[in-house]
């Protein structure tokens, strides 16, 4: 589905992704975990050409999805990032309504059809688990909701375009614990329909989430192995130094 | 050690106390001051003071509106019928004309016999209005109708339509003209200054690259540093001749020469404020636009400028401020005839450029002074509206939803 293949990545003259290469499978949650500036993020943000909007960033290697590498000259980044979906660190509604959140990927789409909006504004909140609580309320500012109720929000407004891979930065960092338990039971459900990706600083998440897991440190993939394996009995003394808290 | 920090401190926050409420006191006394010098306009009567307005008493005419007067005395109306009279030719007599029918001696010691004189003509003319000082005013004379005379009114103020304050007997103090010039010369000037303006702020926020930007931005900000003289002076120079020529117009100083100067000159405040208010945009907001597969355009559009809506909105407004503020280039280029705008290409002339040009010459505490100074209290009125209106928008939170 997603398949790295000797990516280097720079900023600048930083090295950020030293030669790495990875291969996820569809309908399965890889979890990326890592000491902060490991350059976990910046390989998620590969997926979706994110890395584009800065300034003197330079790549090598292919990143293929689908067997079709992104970064080739006739994909169009706009059309790509509809196949692949992203939700950031901190929850990011724009200062619209709610209804208006969820319609906005649709709304730029071209798709001017009420009752087809209508329809997958209604679907995508309920694939976020966000329906029930926001049903009546859907004209309201999506600024009154809480911070966990808008991370599903900005979750139900990435699922509106049908994507076929998610991508997860730090979800639930900014979450309480509670906020935090409904997104990790989001994305077990998401899992049969979509392809995810996901950051996490929390090791404990990463377990209970995920099933398999990439370790990163300084810009090098330490480790890639199914999470149980990787959590239980891992090949390497720098990821059973990291997950145990040794340091990070 | 502490306790002397503690007391230099508390020195220096009464001084920082003191200083704003001086500052603060100092602004109020200046509106106050305004208004005070503005407001004694209408206590004024309606012709110059110490004049009298007199008929014989047969004509039948007993009040004049004060643009009656003044159309009589500019000979537009001729005839006592037009004015609710019967019919007969007016016979305008001013003052001086009292010399040019008596000698010196006639009129005796220190014009002793002149009120006198001054009856007798009124007396022979039935239908004259004569204008001259009250201390000549002939008493007792039964054929000598004194004019019941006014005093300024706030309606003839806000509603007349001629601005001629030195005009004699009957100064005309409509400031129609002028609010209506400075409106019209401001809303041109930001009918051209916004489309212009929030591109270039789009421009410099979102697509130029960084070295464009940091070579654009200071330029754009120094524009706001050039004297407004300059900007007239230019303005006369280049723009009025170009107008004048371009339009086969009599005359290049017009409405459209002050509107344009006002909007270069408005620019600079639309575009950085507007630019600030942009890049102000969370980078989240427009990763999010992006994210969800919306173009660069897109996402300016439905996310960026909604997102710097209040922003955008309070450059505008700060815009408009300047441009109807603005003194001397639009008096060095628009012409400056007080007359009821109709066109952009015709003289207007706006309420700063007719303080600046007339208080010279106003004397102090007269009529025309007063009158200049109560053009500024509306200045100032329609500038806070403004500025207030900014405020407001400027702090209406961006939360509230669309």
């Amino acid at each position: 589905m997603i398949e790295t293949k000797n990516i280097n990545f720079y900023y600048g003259d930083f090295h950020a992704l030293k030669d790495i290469s990875m291969e996820m499978q569809a309908h399965t949650v890889t979890a990326l975990i890592g000491p902060s500036g490991c350059g976990k993020s910046t390989f998620l943000r590969l997926f979706n050409r994110m890395n584009d909007l800065i300034d003197g960033t330079r790549l090598t290697g292919e990143c293929l999805i689908e067997g079709e590498n992104i970064y080739h000259k006739s994909v169009q980044v706009d059309e790509l990032r509809k196949k692949v979906g992203m939700v950031f660190q901190k929850p990011n509604p724009f200062p619209k309504s709610i209804f208006e959140n969820v319609a906005y990927g649709l709304r730029v789409n071209h798709i001017g059809d009420k009752s087809y909006i209508t329809q997958r504004v209604e679907e995508s909140l309920r694939d976020a688990a966000l329906w029930d609580e926001v049903k009546d309320k859907l004209k309201k500012s999506a600024f009154e909701l809480s911070g966990g109720q808008q991370q599903r929000l900005c979750i139900a407004r990435a699922l509106a375009i049908s994507p076929s891979i998610l991508l997860m930065d730090e979800p639930a960092s900014a979450l309480d614990p509670i906020s935090t338990s409904k997104i990790e039971e989001l994305i077990h459900s998401l899992k049969k329909d979509y392809t995810i990706v996901i950051v996490t600083h929390n090791m404990q998440q990463a377990a209970r989430v995920s099933d398999k897991t990439g370790f990163f440190m300084l810009g090098e993939l330490i480790e890639y192995n199914d999470t149980k394996k990787m959590f239980l009995n891992p090949e390497k003394e720098q990821t059973q130094n990291y997950i145990t808290g040794r340091f990070g | 050690m502490n306790r002397l920090r503690k007391i230099g401190e508390r020195i220096v926050e009464v001084m920082l106390t003191l200083s704003g409420s001086i500052t603060s006191l100092a602004i109020l006394l200046i509106i106050l001051f305004l208004f005070k010098e503005g407001i004694g306009l209408f206590n004024n009567p309606e012709i110059e003071k110490g004049y009298v307005l007199c008929l014989n008493s047969s004509n039948p005419v007993e009040k004049l509106t004060p643009y009656q007067i003044k159309q009589i005395f500019d000979s537009e109306i001729e005839n006592w019928k037009e004015a609710g009279g019967t019919d007969g030719e007016i016979m305008l007599f001013r003052f001086d004309e009292i010399f040019n029918m008596y000698s010196d001696e006639e009129l005796g010691e220190d014009y002793a016999l002149l009120p006198q004189k001054l009856g007798e003509v009124i007396a022979q003319n039935p239908d004259i209005i004569a204008f001259f000082p009250e201390k000549y005013l002939p008493e007792g004379n039964r054929s000598v109708k004194k004019l019941p005379l006014e005093n300024i009114q706030v309606q003839d103020f806000f509603g007349g339509k001629e601005w001629l304050p030195t005009a004699t007997p009957m100064a005309q103090f409509g400031v129609l003209p002028l609010i209506l010039g400075t409106l019209w010369v401001s809303l041109f000037a930001i009918l051209i200054a916004l489309p212009l303006g929030l591109g270039v702020a789009i421009y410099l926020s979102e697509l130029a690259n960084e070295r464009t930007r940091k070579l654009l931005k200071p330029t754009i900000e120094l524009l706001a540093g050039i004297p407004s003289v300059v900007y007239g002076f230019f303005g006369l120079a280049v723009i009025v001749p170009l107008i004048q020529r371009t339009g086969h117009l009599p005359v290049g100083e017009t409405a459209l020469a002050g509107s344009l100067i006002l909007a270069v000159m408005a620019l600079p405040t639309i575009i950085t404020l507007a630019e600030d208010a942009m890049r102000n945009t969370p980078r989240a907001m427009r990763e999010a636009g992006l994210a969800l597969g919306a173009t660069q355009w897109q996402t300016i559009y439905s996310v960026v400028i909604p997102y710097a809506a209040s922003g955008i909105t309070a450059a505008v407004v700060l815009g408009i401020g300047r441009a109807i503020g603005e003194t001397m280039a639009v008096l060095m280029v628009t012409g400056n005839a007080a007359v009821m705008p109709h066109s952009l290409f015709e003289p207007v002339r706006t309420i700063p450029a007719t303080i600046a040009a007339e208080l010279g010459e106003a004397p102090a505490g007269g009529t025309h002074y007063q009158a200049l100074f109560l053009l500024g209290c509306i200045l100032f009125i329609i500038t806070m509206i403004i500025s207030i209106s900014a405020e407001v928008i400027s702090k209406k939170q961006i939360n509230q939803g669309l």
